[in-house]
């Protein structure tokens, strides 16, 4: 192999690194346009034409009734092992007061919203952006364009609103069943405990904290929903030149994934802040 | 992987969603309904355990620190929470206001006379407690305020640890190996090991063997001793049973005692009468000394007369010596 100059080595090497940071600044820049675009879409009441309400009501269920029963009785299974370890570790150390509110701020505050929303993502919309961005490559995009439908309305935004309603489904059917779960574990088949139930519930979620907590979920199931079907939208050349060649199902989904995942770190490091500092 | 130009599998279509079956329409209606019924149903309890379909009353607690009170907190009565702290803000003069919302159903057991207290525990938050000793009392207004009593117990704690230290090192100094208890012990082992010596509890507390055989050779001493005693008890006994005969006997000395007071009482008797003679006579030369002290007043009459005389007599010597040149010494003598 024939050395490179040492003089063109360096320069090549640097401009590798910008070329890589703007293509990734521009996918992300793209993606944000392409979420929003759909947020848009998602606000106009006039984009729930008979197509993309069929569409969405098919994708809605679909998406969300196969995976309720499964992903609650996990919830459930996992509640169950959580609250029996902290209930039982709190009691050896005669803290039993304080384990109702550890168990409810850590599965219902904490736990339950990031696992949904992970499920989800790896369940629905990362396979949701993989599949736009195979008909995008397929040319079924540009077969709609032609037949006069608009491909986003009736492909895009259903995939879009199930993910966003998937993840707030689960999330909050999950949130309920480990809540009455939690419950159960600590005062049994008996309604004795409704009132000192209720006033834990209600110190832990304060005004704040709910509105937090409401918000979390919001933008756990919005980037969800959004980041891999923006994902899949993007055109070959803005993904990454290393791709442009062949970019299938995998890359895409990979992709979609990543920026997913780093945006739900984002999500959860800003709503701990918020809720304890 | 899929070829560019490979149609979509249906299930992808737009197109197919126009022929959705009616029962999946009808079923993706009742999931999105229940999860809205679901999502206000959430939201409800929230605001129920949050207390915001209760009646409450106000109640105002002052305090000057407010350290570990957060909006949310319990008040408890018994154990029990019968209100929650609204807000926590400082006041114009600096100190702390805790407003507190009592729910109206549980507002009967907080009394004029009930106290509150703030106690900040070593493990656990702070928590807020009313005690009503009087229950008949007036019922606390809407809007009352009351000061609270601050409990600290972490502020006990320096003081509780550094007596606990000072009370280890202590004891560290007491059990250590060169230490006092150490050196008792070893000296109790010691006087334990003498006391099951030879010598036992006797050289334990003379110290030495020497000692403990003199008291051992004193007690043989006394033991002689006290014989020697006894038997001269027995002779002393002997000794006083021969006095008691020589003066309590027939020819004792109490009886000749006895004789010798009768003759002396008549011999005193006697006296007596001589006596009685001896002052009249001592009357009669009472009688003749009167007379002798009449006389020797008229013995001073006259010997003043006679110093009178001499007294002129010296007048006329003193003038004819005055006259007389050739007189020596006119000196008259006194008799």
């Amino acid at each position: 192999m024939k050395p490179l100059p040492l003089a063109v080595a360096p320069t090549q090497a640097v401009s590798a690194l910008l070329w890589g940071f703007w293509h990734w600044a521009l996918a992300w820049w793209r993606t944000v346009q392409w979420g929003a675009a759909l947020g848009v879409l998602a606000l106009s009441p006039s984009s729930y034409a008979r197509p993309t309400r069929l569409a969405a009501t098919r994708h809605i269920y679909l998406d969300t009734a196969p995976i309720l029963l499964g992903f609650t009785l996990l919830c459930a299974l996992l509640t169950l092992v959580i609250t029996h370890i902290v209930v039982s570790t709190a009691s050896s150390y005669g803290l039993s007061l304080l384990a109702l509110e550890v168990v409810i701020r850590v599965l219902v505050l904490e736990l339950i919203p990031l696992v949904s929303a992970l499920f989800v993502a790896l369940r629905c919309t990362i396979p949701h952006g993989a599949s736009v961005a195979a008909m995008r490559r397929r040319g079924r995009w540009a077969e709609l364009q032609a037949s006069g439908a608009d491909p986003l309305l009736v492909e895009a935004l259903p995939r879009m609103l199930s993910g966003l309603f998937a993840t707030i489904t689960l999330a909050m059917l999950s949130c309920v069943v480990a809540a009455a779960l939690v419950y159960l574990s600590v005062y049994g088949f008996s309604v004795a405990g409704e009132a000192p139930f209720a006033r834990v519930f209600g110190r832990i979620f304060t005004g704040p904290v709910a509105l937090i907590f409401a918000l979390k979920t919001l933008g756990f199931a919005l980037a969800v929903a959004v980041i891999p079907v923006a994902s899949g939208l993007l055109s070959p050349v803005a993904r990454s030149r290393r791709a442009t060649a062949q970019v299938g199902r995998e890359a895409a989904a990979l992709l979609g994934l990543v920026r997913l995942f780093a945006v739900l770190l984002l999500l959860e490091l800003a709503s701990l802040a918020g809720n304890y500092y | 992987m899929n070829a560019p130009n490979t149609p979509p599998p249906s299930n992808e279509s737009a197109l197919d969603e126009e022929r959705l079956p009616p029962h999946l329409v009808r079923r993706a209606r009742w999931l999105m309904l229940t999860s809205l019924a679901m999502l206000l149903a959430v939201t409800c309890y929230l605001l129920y355990a949050r207390g915001a379909f209760e009646n409450t009353q106000t109640l105002i607690l002052t305090t000057d620190d407010s350290e570990g009170v957060g909006v949310g907190m319990d008040l408890t009565f018994s154990g029990f929470a019968i209100g929650r702290v609204r807000r926590v803000a400082l006041a114009e003069d600096g100190s702390v206001r805790i407003s507190v919302d009592v729910p109206r159903k549980d507002a009967h057991w907080l009394r004029q006379s009930s106290v509150f207290t703030l106690v900040r525990g070593l493990v656990g938050g702070t928590a807020i407690r009313a005690f009503t000793g009087v229950l008949t009392d007036p019922p606390l207004p809407h809007g009352a305020v009351r000061p609270v009593l601050r409990g600290d117990a972490t502020a006990e704690l320096p003081r509780v640890v550094t007596a606990a230290r000072e009370t280890l090192e202590n004891m560290a100094a007491l059990t250590a190996r060169d230490g006092p208890l150490a050196a008792s012990l070893r000296q109790v082992q010691q006087t334990t090991e003498r006391l099951n010596a030879p010598n036992g509890a006797l050289g334990v507390l003379m110290g030495n063997d020497a000692d403990a055989r003199k008291v051992v050779t004193t007690i043989d001493s006394s033991r002689r001793v006290m014989a020697q005693a006894t038997a001269l008890l027995r002779r002393l006994d002997a000794l006083a049973q021969n006095a008691d005969t020589q003066v309590f006997g027939q020819e004792g000395l109490v009886k000749d005692a006895r004789a010798i007071s009768a003759a002396l009482v008549h011999t005193l008797t006697a006296t007596q009468s001589s006596l009685r003679q001896l002052d009249v006579v001592l009357g009669h030369a009472q009688a003749v000394g009167g007379q002798a002290r009449e006389a020797s007043v008229d013995l001073n009459r006259l010997r003043n007369e006679v110093e009178a005389s001499l007294r002129r007599a010296d007048g006329l010597m003193a003038e004819l010596q005055r006259k007389w040149p050739f007189a020596a010494n006119p000196e008259i003598q006194l008799p």
